[in-house]
Formats: C-alpha cells, structure tokens, sequence
C-alpha cells in the first residue's frame, strides 16, 4: 500500500516539530562563531566525557538487554514459580526515578560512587525497556519455528539461541536503543555518583558558569550520538515478525533450573525495587510524617500534566508510528530518526529549547500546562513511536486492503481498522509515558506554570535541603502514581495483542 | 462517520478541553519573582513580602544556574520581575547580558559596599561564612586550623571532612584562587587531596559524622549548625564551630543577593520587594529562619549567638568574582578531587 498522504503530512509536521531542540542548539552552539565550537569539540575533555558516557551507555545496555530477555523469557516461557507475580514487579522499577534509585543506594552504601554505582542504577531502573517488548514478543511469536526445532532434536537452550532470539531480536533492540538514549541522557543517577558524564558536563556548563553555549555544542555530540546508534539500532533490527502465532507457545520446563531461575528473579526484584521502597518505608517511619493537602494537589497535578502529556505524545506518535510499521524508505527512515535525534539530550536542554521557542513564537502558551505536556511529547515521542510501530505491525495489513477495497479512504481506514487493532499496544505505549512525565524533572522546572507543583518537584525541593523525612511522602505517591500504568502495561501485554 | 469514527474524535475533543481550560496564567497583575533560593528556606519571607508590601506575588523555584540561563533564554520576553538567587555568580551572569535594572540609590545604601554590585544591579540579602565543624571531644582549641597552610598539616590526614560536589566548597576554592593566585591554588589542592580527605554528600553529612564521633573535622557553611541547634537542642549536639578570620580564605564570606530584571513592567513592585528583602522584618528573618548573616547592619539575631560580620574577618574579596567557577573546577579535576 502506497503511504497515505495525510499521514506521511502528519508524519513530517511531528518531525519537524521533534527537532525543534536541535535547532536551537544550532543558534546556541554558534553563539560564539564557529570557532568556539571547535574549541569546545577539539578540548580533551570532551573526548574524555564521550568515552565516559558511551562505556556507561554500552555497559548499561548490555546488561539490561542480557536481564530483559532472561527476564521476560522466564516470565512468559518457563514454569518458574511466581511468574505472573514476577511480570508485574519486575515492570514496576520503571516507575522509580533514576535520582530516587540513586539516592537510596548511596545511603545504604556510601562507598558506592562513580562508573559502578551509575551502572547500578541505571540498570535497574531500565532493564524493563527491554524486558517490555521482548515479554509482548515472546508472547506473539509463532511456536511453531520452535516445535519444528525441537522435534528436530535441538535442546531447549539450543532452540532459544537459534530460534527464540531471532524472533525476539526486533523488540530486544528497540528496547536496547531505549535504554542507551536514557544513559546517556540521565542526570540523576550520574550526579549522584559523581561519573563525570557528558550531562554532568551540561549541567555544570549552567550552573557553574552560568554558560549556555559550551552545553549546547556538548548537547549536539549526545545527538550525534543518538543518531549513529538509532542508525545502528536499524540495522541490528533485522525484519520484523509480524505473522502472529495461532496460540500460545508451550511452557518449557525449567526442570534443575528452576531454583536458581526463581533465586535470580527474586534479587533482582530485591535490587531494583526493594532497596528503594525499604529505604522510602525507613523514611517514613522516620519522619513524623505531617502530610499536608500539598501532597493531594501535588498529585493532582502530577496526574493531570503526566496524563496531558501521555495523550499529547500519542496524538504525535500515531502518524511517525503507523509509517514506520506500513512502509519503507528514505522518508521514513528520516522521520523516524527525527523523532530519536534529541532523545539522547538530557531534559534541561530540551526544556531550555522550548523556553527559547515558547518565548519568542508562543508567549500566550509559555509556562502553562499545555506547554509542559509538549515539552514532555518532545522528550518521550520515542518510547510511544516505539509502542505504536510494534502494535501497528501486529495489526494485519490484509484487514486494511479489505476495508480499502469496500471503498473506505485511506485515513478512515487508519482510524476505524488500524488503529483499532493496534489500541492495546497503543495504550501501553501511552501508560510508559504516563510514568515516564510523572518521574520527569528539570524540563517541568522550567516549564511548570509558575507556582504549580508536581510531585518531582516538590521531591526535588525537600531533598536539595536534606530534608529527607518530609520529601519520603512524594517519593512514595509518586512511586504509587508511576505503577498504576505500570500494572496496567502488564494487564495489556498478557492478555495479548488481541 | 462511523460510530467508531465519532467515539475517536470525541476522545480527541474531550483531551484538547483540559489544555484549554488550564489558560494561561501570564499577564496577570502578580509580581513575579524567579527564586534560586530553595522553598524551604525562603517560602516564609516570601510570603511576610507580600503581605508587607501589599504586591500579589508568584514565585518559580528552581536553581540559580538553571534560572539565570532560563532569564536569558527568555530574554525581553520574561515575566519575571525579580531574580532571587542562591549565590552572586548567578546574578553577575544575567547583569552581565544586560538583562538587570540598576536598583536605586536608596536601596543599595542600606547594604555596606562590599554587598553590593559596583554597577548597582543587585544586591545582597544575607551572608554565609565557611566554617570548620569539629569534635570538641578529639580536637582541643588549639589544635583548630586558622589559616589554608594549617588545613594541609599531616596532622589532619584522614580527618578532615569536605563535600566535593557542594556549591559552597566550590565557591571557596575560587576564593582560594582569586585571593592567593592559581599557583598556590593549585599547590594548595594537591596537598589537600594528599591528606587523604574524607568526602561527604553535603555539608549536613559532613555535620552530622563529626557530631556522631566518624569524623573530628570537616568544612562547612555556618547555618546548618544553627539549624541542628534549633531541631535539637543545644545539649544534644556535640559539633562546635571554629571561624578562623583572619582575612584567610577559610573563613570566606559568601552572599544570597537579589536583583530587579530589566524591562519589568512592574518595576515599581519589584524594587519594593527587594527593598522589603533588605527590611528589618526581613533581615530578622534570615537572622533568626535560616541563621544567615543579615546583610543589613542594623539587624542581629535574637535566636542564634552569631559572631558578627566584623569579627568573622573573611577574606578581602569582590563577590562577583567568584563566578569564575570553570577554573576551579578543571583545578579540581587535576587534583583528583572533583
């Protein structure tokens, strides 16, 4: 089917509107002529911070790609015990915030800092990009490769590297790509451990220089970067599976394995979760915690802008999403790197961006919660593009040639068939968002209309006083808040891309 | 349209009705003030401010580097009409863009001259000095560091607590710099990083380990103890202060300043705030809330025994020139104590 125009219009207006952080980075970055940035670039330290950061990304990645797959075979594949349990929790580190794993980790153990302590925590709080899709993958996948397999006389751990990796490899590198852009462009975990990556670089280029131009020619390596590993992410990708298994694959039994297999579920749950909901629990106990009504307008507003936000992010998703799963193409292949290019920078800068553009093309709209929900559509668009490509590839096109062919119009299609069909993936998609917004901090310091709160923010305010006992509360409704889609991430992917 | 068809557009009008009822909250008559300075602190006296004054009055918190390169970003088209910030870098760099009005004359005059910019754009709220916290049950008076040179003695090795990543040390090092030059900086740092330092997350870490026996000293800001004394108890807290003076860098004073942003439509307002910043009522309140110096002589604290600002003696310094912080931290960088 030849790409329908409205869509492809779509498509290219979300694009552009995704590299509106790259443009002011240009006028940042030439501020100073072009000299200055060949200073910046040429300085030695600006290799030293890519090393820095690309180690800490590659690093992370692997770790997090080697967990998501065990992790989400043994959810959805073995007869481990606890495994229904084991899908929901091991989703749930999603919902704590990097600078939330960070802290509770330096307190339990002060001598961890640098490489090893933000590898730590930006591996568990990110394994789940993977564990995610490659979990809606195996789900889908058609057991009848493995059967044939097996009946051939291959081992079940032979069949999993020669058959069930290869169905799986699609869903497992997007969510690779995932978490590299997220450590490259995280701050909390990083500054916490003191790892001079290049987001400390930016940060420090604002707050101790009070310079915006050497951050802007740093945030455009993190996008150059971002670009030459979402290419790379392209080719690793390999086609994608979109015939769908008639019925579930069989269970395989883990047999002597299935202690161990339940022992290494069950730490890394600790790990990831368990550390920072015991350590927010101490607080609490701590603190004589005197809840004020804050902390219900707090939420409020968090709900309201991280949901604003999920929907504003779809809404842009849809078009970007459907073209990368119907068609392909140089055109495509630009619009979907458009939406990835600033996915790697961290949220000061894209906040920093739309205050430059807010200012000057949107006074009515800046600082307003509009305005913030865009920021968040702008930072997030990946992770729903992502969502939407794979639900929308699930949908069988057949369906849309049949609704074509009694006379429907290509963009009647989309919304009655294609959409539709997808609308689970879709919604998952948005719930990754949702919880995504809600843990966001520095763009919604910037952009938040004046004098709302959300509970990032508040949270941000206690701890930058120490004033841990009255920050657990927030840390802890905002773990509440960042689950709820988290379970119902998991709901959607177990019963299936119907 | 199908039904299907309808339902999805009426999803799509019922998500656009929340972004256009949550209108724009610009253009209304409050004075808006961008604050550097945490909530916590400084929620109290922004809110005595408006009662005062009388101005209706938003307030953004963020952090002071973030907010001077949010004013710039935002250039002419700022609603903000008072920067409120946690140190004097943050404000020299948007004065430096032009993006500050000069306050008047009368206003500057209630701080003395070294509180103040030259050029008149901001001025000074509150002061806070570099301290040396220390375990009176280990360490006798005697022994206590008065100058740089004494810090670096052997003797302190492994015994001294510091916080790497706190702006205050980091200001203190660029007064280290400023002061007695790059060289003896550069000397100075190698030699502390030799000792064997002891790092520590923040200055309340550094605080509560002396206090707890971990630790015989470290390097602070005055005001934590002040607080730990009002939450505590005088009896309770362990941990004394040693201002050493001198006119040494150890002893360095360091301000909270606030500014009136150029092309404010409000500006009438917004000098009223920063003067009321600068009022008796004011003043006692970051005297007696946050245990900071008062910026205007005429007030002391009732609540806390601060030594006063003449007798702290600090270093002989212009503020402004401790935004040369870049500098310190490649300095820092080099002597493995970033």
């Amino acid at each position: 089917m030849r790409a329908a125009p409205t869509n492809t219009a779509l498509a290219l207006v979300v694009a552009g509107v995704a590299l509106t952080p790259l443009a002011y980075l240009a006028v940042r970055s030439f501020d100073r002529g072009v000299g200055e940035v060949g200073r910046v670039l040429w300085r030695a330290r600006t290799l030293d911070l890519a090393v820095r950061s690309l180690a800490l990304a590659g690093a992370v990645t692997v770790a997090c790609v080697v967990i998501g797959v065990l992790g989400a075979w043994l959810v959805v594949r073995s007869d481990m015990v606890g495994r229904r349990v084991a899908g929901v929790l091991l989703v749930l580190p999603l919902a704590v915030p990097s600078y939330v794993a960070g802290f509770t980790w330096v307190a339990l153990l002060p001598g961890l800092t640098g490489f090893t302590g933000a590898f730590l925590v930006l591996t568990l709080v990110s394994f789940p990009y993977v564990l995610l899709p490659v979990a809606a993958a195996l789900r889908t996948a058609d057991p009848a490769v493995e059967e044939v397999a097996r009946s051939l006389g291959r081992t079940s751990a032979q069949t999993f590297f020669s058959v069930t990796l290869r169905q799986i490899r699609p869903a497992a590198t997007a969510g690779g790509l995932l978490v590299a852009l997220y450590a490259l462009s995280d701050f909390g975990a990083v500054s916490l451990m003191r790892y001079e990556a290049f987001t400390l670089g930016i940060y420090t280029s604002y707050r101790a220089t009070f310079d915006r131009t050497p951050a802007a020619i740093l945030g455009c390596v993190l996008v150059a970067l971002a670009i030459a590993l979402t290419v790379g992410e392209r080719r690793a990708r390999g086609a994608a599976a979109t015939t769908r298994g008639p019925r579930p694959a069989v269970t395989v039994p883990l047999g002597r394995a299935r202690v161990p297999a339940f022992l290494g579920t069950a730490a890394l749950v600790v790990v990831s979760l368990g550390v920072p909901v015991f350590s927010l629990g101490w607080w609490l106990a701590a603190g004589r915690s005197t809840v004020g009504d804050d902390l219900l307008s707090t939420t409020l507003n968090t709900v309201t802008v991280s949901a604003l936000g999920a929907a504003l992010t779809i809404v842009m998703a849809l078009p970007v999403g459907v073209l990368a799963a119907r068609h392909r193409g140089a055109l495509v292949r630009g619009v979907e790197l458009a939406g990835f290019a600033g996915h790697a920078l961290p949220g000061i800068t894209i906040g920093l961006a739309l205050v430059f553009f807010g200012i000057r093309f949107a006074p009515g709209l800046y600082q307003t919660t509009p305005m913030l929900a865009f920021a968040y559509a702008v930072l997030f668009l990946p992770l729903a593009v992502g969502a939407v490509r794979t639900a929308v590839a699930h949908a069988p096109p057949v369906l849309e040639d049949v609704s074509r062919s009694l006379g429907k119009s290509r963009t009647e299609t989309r919304l009655r068939v294609t959409v539709p069909l997808a609308a689970p993936g879709i919604l998952a998609g948005a719930a990754l968002v949702f919880l995504t917004c809600a843990k966001e901090l520095p763009a919604t310091l910037l952009l938040r209309p004046t004098g709302v709160d959300t509970l990032a923010t508040e949270l941000w305010t206690k701890t930058e006083v120490s004033a841990y006992a009255a920050a657990a509360p927030y840390a802890a409704v905002l773990l509440v808040v960042a689950a709820i889609p988290a379970v119902v991430l998991d709901r959607f992917l177990r019963g299936g891309v119907r | 349209m199908s039904r299907r068809a309808r339902a999805v557009a009426l999803i799509m009008a019922l998500l656009t009705v929340p972004v256009v009822a949550c209108g724009s909250a610009g253009g209304s008559d409050a004075l808006v003030i961008y604050s550097g300075r945490n909530k916590e602190l400084v929620g109290g006296v922004l809110d005595q401010l408006e009662q005062a004054t009388g101005v209706k009055v938003e307030v953004r918190y963020g952090s002071s580097g973030e907010m001077a390169a949010q004013l710039l970003e935002e250039g002419d088209g700022t609603q903000a009409d008072v920067f409120f910030s946690q140190d004097a870098g943050a404000l020299g760099a948007v004065a430096e863009q032009g993006r500050l009005a000069e306050l008047p004359a009368d206003v500057l005059g209630m701080v003395p001259e070294e509180y103040r910019a030259d050029d008149g754009k901001w001025v000074a709220t509150s002061a806070r000095a570099r301290v040396v916290a220390y375990d009176p049950r280990v360490v006798t008076e005697a022994e206590l560091p008065e100058t740089l040179e004494d810090v670096v003695d052997p003797k302190w090795k492994g015994r001294m607590g510091y916080a790497p990543t706190n702006a205050s040390w980091q200001a203190f090092v660029t007064s280290v710099r400023v002061v007695k030059g790059e060289e003896f900086a550069k000397d100075w740092l190698a030699k502390f990083a030799a000792n064997d330092p002891q790092r520590y997350d923040n200055n309340i870490a550094i605080m509560n380990a002396v206090n707890d026996g971990q630790l015989p000293a470290g390097l602070i800001n005055h005001y934590y103890w002040y607080a730990k004394v009002a939450e505590n108890g005088a009896d309770a807290v362990k941990v004394k202060l040693h201002y050493a003076g001198g006119g040494d860098p150890l002893s360095l004073v360091n301000v909270a300043g606030a500014a009136v942003v150029a092309g404010s439509d409000r500006n009438e307002a917004a000098v009223k705030a920063v003067r009321f910043l600068l009022s008796e009522q004011a003043q006692k309140y970051f005297a007696d809330e946050t245990a900071e110096y008062p910026a205007n002589p005429a007030v002391t604290s009732d609540k806390h025994k601060l030594p006063t600002l003449a007798e702290l003696n600090g270093p002989d310094i212009d503020l402004s020139k401790l935004s040369t912080l870049q500098q310190t931290l490649t300095l820092l960088q080099e002597a493995g104590l970033s």
